[in-house]
């Protein structure tokens, strides 16, 4: 069988004495899109933050591409070919929208710690900057700070530094929380382009994107994996009925 | 559409216009102090961009600037010593290129115990070195030569371009030199992906990491560039002074530098220079006139802290926009009150100052203070009761004038909204 993108085993993660993420096993296959729902507080942006090196697990493993990254810092991971969006909006305030997606492209494009060339006149970044920028529909506020975007257009961005340095596995931490519902299907279009050939998991709230978007979905709840399987699988699902979906399913 | 290229170019022109200006003063002024204080405000000018490396550029707050300078000042001493001794062949001009190297060698030294964190961590560990720094040298006898300091006579070695360094215009023309080239390169390093980084970690030091980049290496790294440049400015004022002590690295000498850098404005490249040209005439021309010019100094420093944290670049920035519309000349009214009634107000505060340092630290002079242009007996209540009403008085016109400076401010911001398209 193929490399899964991402292999979790018996990942935990204990805040004292609650444990918060207590045995998640989880293989995702490289190219496929993965939805994590759960109500809130199951422990998903923890999930997350263990994956991506923000925390660091209270026992498990973390496998990408088969490569044990466990305990790496996130810059490691990251170089390693993941990338995360945030659920709360993460930005380079004080940057220009086009600055921050500039730099989110400056490792991946090999420039690293280069102080020897001007980092506006890198056409290969430059390209892929406009290409963000376009993709995201933030082209006509290149200029203005993050910091005084509005709420839309900052969650726009998140999903552009995310997507730019062009990582093979994606982790977006519900990339459409709080946007209209026109802003959400623009999104979504925009994440179904963006992660062709890639691999994606996403934490997502609305049903209607989760079943929409993802090959296969995992429903957590009390930092526990109820059930993974596709959209049929899950919706027939008796455990996740009885869990999760039959009161916050229709809440949402 | 002119405009808009005139203003596209502005920048470069003000810069441009500022070099010809740094070539012309011992032209335009030609008088031996003058001439020693600009080399001084030259020197400084660099040692504060250096600064704002830290502290504009990667949100770094030091107080222990100061050490890069000092201790590259005093290798830049004994290199020219050795030098004098005939023991290397190279010219006391590209010293400053040494003392640079050495300073990003102690960068790089403390750095790595410093960098490795941020905020209040950050400017504790600076303090720390500092002192530390400050308690050695007076042990380090042979380096930095006890109280007395090291001396040492710039006009020895091979000479470039028949440059010897002995008249102080020469020296004068070698700060500026160096000056330019270091504030260029300085610039310059802003707009590298370094420099762009810098920024991104003083912004966000986690997302910075969720993209690929290490913010510590990023913070060592400006922290080094900012250390040569440090020890660019150190080395000049070796090569100015040939005199270098303990005071050149004290957290004296580190405040001075962090209050320029925030009073000309850190978020503005050209921020410290202008910080370093006000601070440095203040301190030049307040310490012959009184006693109290450091505490005026605070003042300023405490004003500009509350009610401009933008510093004097911020203020100069906030001006452009309705320069550029036109409508800049709305305020004159309002700022010419605003001004005449703070005056008065100033007139009072400095008079009830200036009698108080006197009765309790000059009384030994007697009771007559010369204050302004006038004669004052500091032992007549009527003279308290004067300064005390001018200054009260001062205060509450001063006061009544923020409205009317609010006002039209109002004015011009709703004009600049119904303009921009
Ligand atoms: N740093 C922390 N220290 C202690 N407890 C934490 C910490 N971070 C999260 N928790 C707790 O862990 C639980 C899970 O939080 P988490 O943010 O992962 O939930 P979530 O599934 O993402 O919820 P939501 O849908 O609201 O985003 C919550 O009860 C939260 O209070
Ligand atoms: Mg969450």
């Amino acid at each position: 069988m193929k490399e899964p993108a991402l292999a979790l085993t018996d990942l935990r993660k204990d805040f004292g004495k609650t444990s918060i993420i207590r045995g998640v096993s989880l293989s995702v296959v490289a190219g496929e899109r993965h939805a994590i729902i759960g109500p809130n507080g199951a422990g998903k942006s923890t999930l997350f933050h263990l994956i991506s090196g923000r925390f660091p697990p209270s026992g498990g493993t973390v496998a990408l591409h088969g490569h044990d990254i466990t305990g790496l810092k996130p810059s490691a991971i990251n170089r390693r070919g993941l990338s995360r969006s945030f659920q709360v909006s993460n930005l380079f305030p004080r940057l220009s929208v086009s600055e921050n997606i500039r730099c989110a492209l400056l490792w991946s494009t090999g420039y690293r710690y280069c102080f020897w060339r001007w980092a506006d006149r890198l056409s290969d970044v430059s390209a892929k900057v406009e290409d963000v920028l376009t993709r995201t529909g933030l082209s006509g506020r290149r200029d203005v700070l993050a910091g005084v975007l509005s709420y839309a257009d900052q969650r726009a961005l998140e999903i552009g530094i995310a997507i730019a340095g062009g990582a093979d596995v994606v982790l977006l931490d519900e990339p459409t929380a709080g946007m209209s519902h026109s802003e959400t299907r623009r999104t979504i279009d925009l994440i179904r382009e963006v992660t062709i050939g890639k691999t994606l998991v996403m934490v997502e709230h609305d049903m209607g994107v989760v079943f929409d978007l993802a090959d296969r979905i995992s429903v957590l709840v009390y930092g526990e994996i109820i059930a993974t399987g596709t959209a049929s699988e899950i919706r027939a699902s008796k455990a996740v009925q009885d869990a999760y979906l039959g009161t916050a399913g229709t809440a949402h | 559409m002119t405009s808009l290229s005139i203003g596209r170019h502005a920048g470069q022109i003000v810069w441009f216009l500022a070099i010809a200006l740094a070539l012309l003063l011992p032209e335009l002024i030609p008088s031996k102090t003058a001439l020693t204080k600009m080399c001084l405000i030259g020197i400084t000018i660099v040692f504060a961009l250096s600064y704002n490396i830290l502290l504009g550029q990667t949100g770094l707050l030091s107080f222990g600037h100061a050490v890069y300078f000092g201790l590259s000042g005093f290798a830049a001493i004994h290199l020219i010593n050795l030098i004098g001794r005939h023991q290397l062949p190279i010219p006391v001009l590209i010293v400053p290129l040494f003392a640079g190297l050495a300073g990003a060698a102690f960068g790089l030294l403390f750095g790595i115990l410093s960098t490795r964190r941020h905020g209040t961590a950050f400017a504790m560990i600076s303090l720390a070195i500092a002192e530390l720094v400050a308690a050695s040298s007076l042990i380090l006898e042979s380096f930095f030569g006890g109280e007395s300091g090291v001396t040492t006579d710039r006009s020895v070695g091979p000479t470039l371009f028949g440059i010897d360094l002995v008249p102080q215009i020469q020296v004068y023309y070698l700060i500026v030199g160096w000056g330019v080239l270091s504030a260029i390169t300085m610039y310059a390093f802003t707009r590298t992906p370094l420099g762009r980084m810098a920024t991104a970690v003083r912004d966000n030091p986690e997302r910075a990491e969720f993209i690929g980049y290490s913010p510590q290496i990023v913070r060592l790294l400006s922290f080094i560039v900012s250390a040569f440049f440090a020890g660019v400015a150190g080395g000049l004022a070796a090569i100015n002074y040939e005199i270098m002590t303990a005071t050149n690295l004290s957290t004296a000498a580190s405040g001075s530098v962090l209050i320029m850098t925030y009073i000309g404005g850190a978020s503005f490249f050209y921020g410290p220079v202008i910080g370093a040209i006000v601070i440095s005439l203040i301190q030049l021309s307040l310490s012959d006139v009184t006693p109290a010019w450091l505490l005026y100094l605070g003042l300023l420093f405490v004003i500009t802290v509350l009610f401009a944290p933008t510093g004097i670049a911020g203020l100069i920035e906030r001006h452009l926009p309705p320069l550029r519309a036109r409508v800049l000349h709305h305020l004159i009214p309002s700022y010419l009150l605003s001004a005449a009634a703070g005056s008065v107000f100033a007139v009072g505060a400095i008079a009830l100052l200036e009698m108080n340092y006197h009765v309790t630290l000059n009384a030994h002079e007697g009771p007559l203070l010369r204050l302004f242009w006038i004669q004052v007996d500091t032992t007549q209540p009527l003279a308290w009761g004067v300064a005390i009403l001018v200054t009260v008085c001062g205060f509450f016109l001063f006061r009544r004038t923020w409205p009317l400076v609010g006002g039209a401010w109002n004015e011009i911001d709703s004009r600049l909204r119904k303009a921009a398209p």
